[in-house]
């Protein structure tokens, strides 16, 4: 497995970072405190855990007067998504549908 | 990263069908045939036409670029920030048609579009799921 696939998953392979990363990705961009206050570990462990996820870069701060912002980069996970086959399984089922239609066509 | 940002992928799907090119040409250009295999949708076989395909996860939107009856439809095909280009050739064999669909014009860079979109999302943090559990 290539070594960018070994740090991803190492670092995703926690559950409460994983959890704060996929967080990020439904809700958006999120202080540390409002982080910090639905994940049940305390502040210090999410910036920990934050700063792992920024150093795989799959997560960008941004600061603004004394409050850090996180946000998802969907990017970094790409070397873990075989793009063109999901796509080739969405036409593969699209021409068996087709094919059933056809069959119930009249000439 | 790498020089791979400016290649474009591919997606061809080929099937021999045991119908003649006029009917399949139906399926693929009557807007409540395409519904009934594809998605819902707006289709006019009019060159520079503009349509959508809805599904429940969201909306494609569409450009009719070329059109030869019977033998090739092809549109643009838009989805979350993704361009690409679909196109259908029909060639008739001796027992029926061979249907093929290209899907082409990415970008690798564009697949980050794709997956930070709704589409796919949840399925693939399941699958990330699994996968990590049987890597442990």
């Amino acid at each position: 497995m290539p070594k960018a696939h070994d740090v991803l998953f190492r670092t995703l392979a926690d559950p409460t970072r994983r959890a704060l990363f996929e967080r990020l990705c439904r809700e958006g961009e999120q202080t540390v405190g409002a982080l910090t206050a639905r994940s049940g570990v305390s502040q210090p462990a999410v910036s920990k855990h934050l700063g792992v996820l920024k150093q795989a870069r799959l997560v960008r701060d941004r600061h603004e007067g004394r409050q850090t912002h996180y946000s998802a980069q969907l990017g970094a996970l790409a070397p873990l998504i075989d793009w063109t086959s999901q796509m080739a399984g969405f036409w593969q089922s699209r021409f068996d549908h087709l094919e059933d239609l056809l069959k119930r066509m009249d000439q | 990263m790498n020089d791979t940002a400016t290649e474009t992928l591919s997606v061809v799907v080929e099937r021999e069908i045991p119908f003649p090119p006029e009917k399949i040409w139906r399926a693929l250009t009557q807007p409540h045939l395409i519904e009934e295999w594809l998605m819902k949708n707006d289709f006019k076989p009019v060159v520079d036409h503009r349509f959508n395909l809805r599904a429940d996860w969201g909306a494609v939107d569409c450009q009719v670029l070329a059109i030869e009856p019977n033998k090739t439809l092809s549109y643009t095909w838009a989805a979350y920030g993704l361009e690409s280009v679909v196109t259908w050739t029909l060639t008739p064999t001796r027992t029926g048609t061979r249907l093929r669909m290209e899907q082409s014009g990415f970008r690798p860079d564009q697949q980050q579009a794709f997956h930070g979109a709704r589409f796919g999302w949840q399925k693939f943090l399941a699958k990330l799921d699994q996968v990590l559990a049987q890597a442990a």
